[in-house]
């Protein structure tokens, strides 16, 4: 079974999916471009990492599953490292970014903890 | 319209959404103003290519695509992880 033969239903709510996704991925991508501060901007691109990748990967377990009539779950590997790596690259840059600001006095560091 | 027509122009517009979120984030990474903000854009064009490479692998029909976003979000987390360290230490392994 192919593409082709996909029922209606399937397609629709994949492209409802998708499109989701990809909207929540696109939004955190302007946020990360129009917030001002480096600690503003860090929660941005946080949308396209939590409800853009889980709608994504919901819309290919969906087609797949369908597609080949079977559920086809590997894409959940995908969601689980990112639920995994997203956060640890966060702290870290985060602290990076605090550590600068602090060696540098700038009037936006964060306080010492 | 037929289910192949749906999913083609469907999931072509997600896709062109992905590489527009792409170029903007790029265009983060190009503009700056701190280092910082540069490799949270690499970041985040890391992470929407590979959405994008998910969609492609579902537009096209193909399970191969899989293991290419796998190995690409693997590489944005390592070079994300590697780019903070050298931040704060100057160097990446001490």
């Amino acid at each position: 079974m192919s593409a082709a033969d996909l029922p209606g239903w399937a397609a629709c709510l994949v492209v409802a999916l998708a499109l989701a996704g990809a909207a929540f991925s696109l939004i955190g991508s302007i946020g990360l471009l129009r917030l001002r501060g480096f600690y503003e901007r860090a929660h941005a691109p946080a949308l396209g990492a939590t409800a853009g990748m889980a709608l994504i990967v919901a819309a290919s377990i969906l087609y797949f599953s369908v597609a080949e009539g079977r559920l086809v779950l590997r894409d959940l590997v995908i969601g689980l490292f990112l639920t995994v790596t997203t956060p640890i690259t966060l702290l870290l840059l985060g602290r990076a970014a605090a550590f600068r600001d602090r060696s540098e006095r700038n009037a936006d560091a964060p306080p010492d903890p | 319209m037929s289910s192949p027509e749906i999913l083609a122009y469907g999931l072509g517009l997600a896709q062109l959404m992905l590489i527009l979120a792409m170029v903007l984030a790029g265009w983060r990474v190009l503009r700056g103003p701190r280092a910082q903000d540069r490799v949270l854009g690499l970041d985040t064009v890391y992470l929407n290519g590979m959405l994008a490479i998910v969609t492609h692998g579902m537009r096209t029909d193909s399970g191969f695509y899989f293991e290419a976003a796998l190995i690409v979000g693997m590489l944005g987390f390592a070079a994300t992880v590697a780019l903070a360290k050298f931040l704060i230490h100057g160097e990446v392994i001490r």
